[in-house]
């Protein structure tokens, strides 16, 4: 497998503050990939970075990062926006207000198509069409000609996704796309994300921060904490043998039926995400570690613990057993 | 307990403001269609003077004439005929005053909100400068000094009457640039230009609709002040204003001289602004979303 998104060392800061502190990222082709961490971990900003489209103020540098072979540092922003929505594209956390009001939902979907492909609208509206029923739109001629406000949200983010397609891109960036749907709906959309990938071949960044839906659908996970990428494995691997103590202190706060057990306190992490201030050296995480330690101040290496599974952390993993109590 | 409340309130303020809108719809579109095709329901001409006529009184008072329903004018011109002819001019004034002034105030809002840093900095001097100039006075000084005439009228309101224009453009091009489905046609590949025009423009159309209606009524206002002044459209159009001007001489034996072209005035500024309240409660800020 080769990878379709491949990143090094991405930087991305908004004046002072940094973002992104030097992750790296690889999305194979044919993946579902998650980037999981707490909010303000830097993982949207990664996926924003990726799509050159950072808020004003934001910068991005990286060593390396390149998309199906192409290098999108040195791209121009013609050439990017002809990418965007074509070979790559972005669905969104709120389906409520991804779409323009003003405009019917199939001239919204027909506009991705003609613009990029030079499709003519009537071609782009049958296109529409043909992949609403693909995503499990009933009566989706009734549907073309509807305003979003007349669209639940579920219905709303099966538009969005229909409309990422339009274009068969080769990469769905999906921003916590199931966030703000209730749980009968979010389960919907994971399966036809799945069933989508495999069948248009596509691969998939799904951006999350609920483990059970990494547990549930993803290949390969990137755990982010602070702008970094402190933890890489394969789904499998991560959830039985987690490194990190962030990865662990994560998994440990998912209720399990079965594990729980009602007389002790489901688990937490104390505290919140820091603000990185500029010159800042070891690891993110000290702050918050039960197990830091003065080397934890220091310049931490990159570990491996098996076949493409790396995590960022000097403490041994004997020393990370939980203490007895 | 507090919610139902809010909710009562809030259903009570539309009934109220739907009458108004509605009543604003019917002044409005009565006014307009008399400007648009009332001179062939009344057969006099607005300038044809008839002295031996003067200021006969209008169909409610002793000694009217059946042919002139609204009275004659000092000069002897029929008052209904004048009365339409400047509605059509009062109109074509607001109209294409609120058209300059919204092509200039939408642009440097729009563009100004959008792109933020230097280019807002710019605008918001404009904003700013434009503010700090009181607008009579420019409009008298350059009618003053350039001579009247409708098109300078209405050049010179419109190069001035942007202001609202373009704070209001501004800031809520500020709010919709923001929002998520602005992100996602970025996402989608879109152009600037496409952002601009299409997920953009159409969003802020119905606070800008709002603006466009108070401009408009304001327009009309300062044409009949300039035209009273005798600075604003030239005798013997016959402008509102003017008609006013030309009959206070008159006032306190014939007072409905002054007092009809006067209560067409405040009817038409009336029902525009009720218009304008009617949309900004119909197209409230839930339209942003």
């Amino acid at each position: 497998m080769s990878a379709l998104l491949d990143i090094e060392d991405l930087e991305v800061t908004f004046g002072r503050t940094a973002a992104v502190r030097g992750a790296s990222l690889r999305v194979e082709t044919g993946e579902t990939h998650c980037l999981v961490g707490e909010s303000g971990c830097g993982k949207s900003v990664t996926a924003l970075a990726v799509m050159n489209l950072l808020a004003r103020g934001g910068h991005r540098s990286a060593k390396r990062m390149s998309f199906a072979g192409t290098d999108l540092l040195s791209l121009p922003d013609r050439d990017m926006a002809r990418i965007r929505g074509n070979r790559m594209s972005m669905i969104f956390q709120e389906p409520m207000t991804s779409l323009n009001p003003a405009f019917t939902v199939g001239s919204q979907m027909a506009e991705v198509l003609t613009r990029h492909k030079g499709a003519s609208r009537a071609e782009a509206l049958e296109r529409a069409v043909e992949l609403m029923g693909r995503v499990g739109i009933t009566a989706p001629d009734m549907r073309l000609g509807q305003f979003p406000h007349q669209l639940s949200g579920g219905l709303r983010q099966r538009v969005m996704i229909a409309m990422a397609l339009m274009c068969d891109p080769q990469l769905l960036v999906a921003d916590e796309p199931t966030t703000a749907l209730d749980v009968t709906v979010q389960a919907q959309i994971l399966r036809l994300l799945a069933s989508l990938k495999r069948e248009f071949g596509l691969s998939i960044l799904l951006i999350t921060h609920d483990l059970g839906i990494v547990a549930r659908v993803a290949d390969r996970v990137s755990v982010m904490y602070a702008g970094e990428v402190v933890e890489r494995a394969p789904t499998a691997q991560l959830f039985s043998a987690p490194q990190h103590p962030y990865t662990r202190g994560l998994l440990s706060c998912v209720p399990a039926p079965g594990k729980v057990r009602r007389d002790r306190p489901l688990g937490s992490i104390p505290g919140t995400v820091p603000m990185i201030p500029p010159g800042f050296a070891g690891c993110a995480f000290r702050s918050r570690c039960a197990h830091a330690i003065e080397i934890c101040e220091h310049e931490i290496p990159r570990k491996s613990a098996g076949a493409a599974h790396d995590y960022l952390c000097r403490l041994m993993p004997r020393e990370l057993e939980p203490q007895p109590a | 307990m507090s919610a139902p409340l809010v909710v009562v309130q809030a259903a009570q303020t539309t009934r109220v403001g739907k009458t108004g809108f509605a009543v604003g719809i019917v002044i409005v579109s009565v006014i307009a269609a008399a400007a648009l095709i009332g001179n062939a329901l009344v057969p006099a001409d607005p300038f044809v003077q008839d002295l031996g006529n003067r200021l006969k009184p209008p169909f409610w008072m002793e000694g009217t004439q059946p042919e002139h329903p609204l009275g004659t004018d000092q000069l002897g011109r029929d008052y209904l005929a004048r009365l339409i002819y400047g509605a059509r001019i009062s109109l074509l004034i607001g109209i294409m005053t609120v058209i300059t002034s919204g092509l200039i105030g939408i642009t440097l809002g729009v563009v100004g909100g959008f792109f933020g840093g230097r280019v807002d900095d710019v605008v918001l001097f404009a904003i700013t400068t434009r503010l700090s100039i009181p607008v009579v006075l420019v409009a008298l000084a350059v009618v003053g000094l350039m001579g009247s005439g409708l098109g300078l009228v209405v050049a010179t309101l419109g190069l001035l009457l942007w202001d609202r224009f373009a704070v209001v453009a501004r800031a809520t091009t500020m709010q919709v640039r923001t929002l998520d489905y602005v992100s996602a046609a970025w996402c989608a590949g879109a152009s600037t230009r496409h952002i601009l025009m299409k997920e953009i423009l159409p969003n802020i159309a119905s606070h800008l609709a709002v603006v466009a209606t108070l401009e408009m009524a304001l327009a009309i206002l300062l044409e009949a002040a300039l035209s009273f002044l005798g600075l604003g459209v030239p005798p013997p159009l016959p402008s509102w204003g003017l008609m006013i001007a030309e009959g206070k001489d008159y006032m306190f034996f014939s007072a409905w001289v002054i007092f009809i072209p006067g209560a067409a005035l405040f009817t038409l500024v009336l029902g525009i602004n009720l218009v304008g309240d009617g949309l900004r409660n119909l197209l409230g800020t839930e339209r942003l979303r």
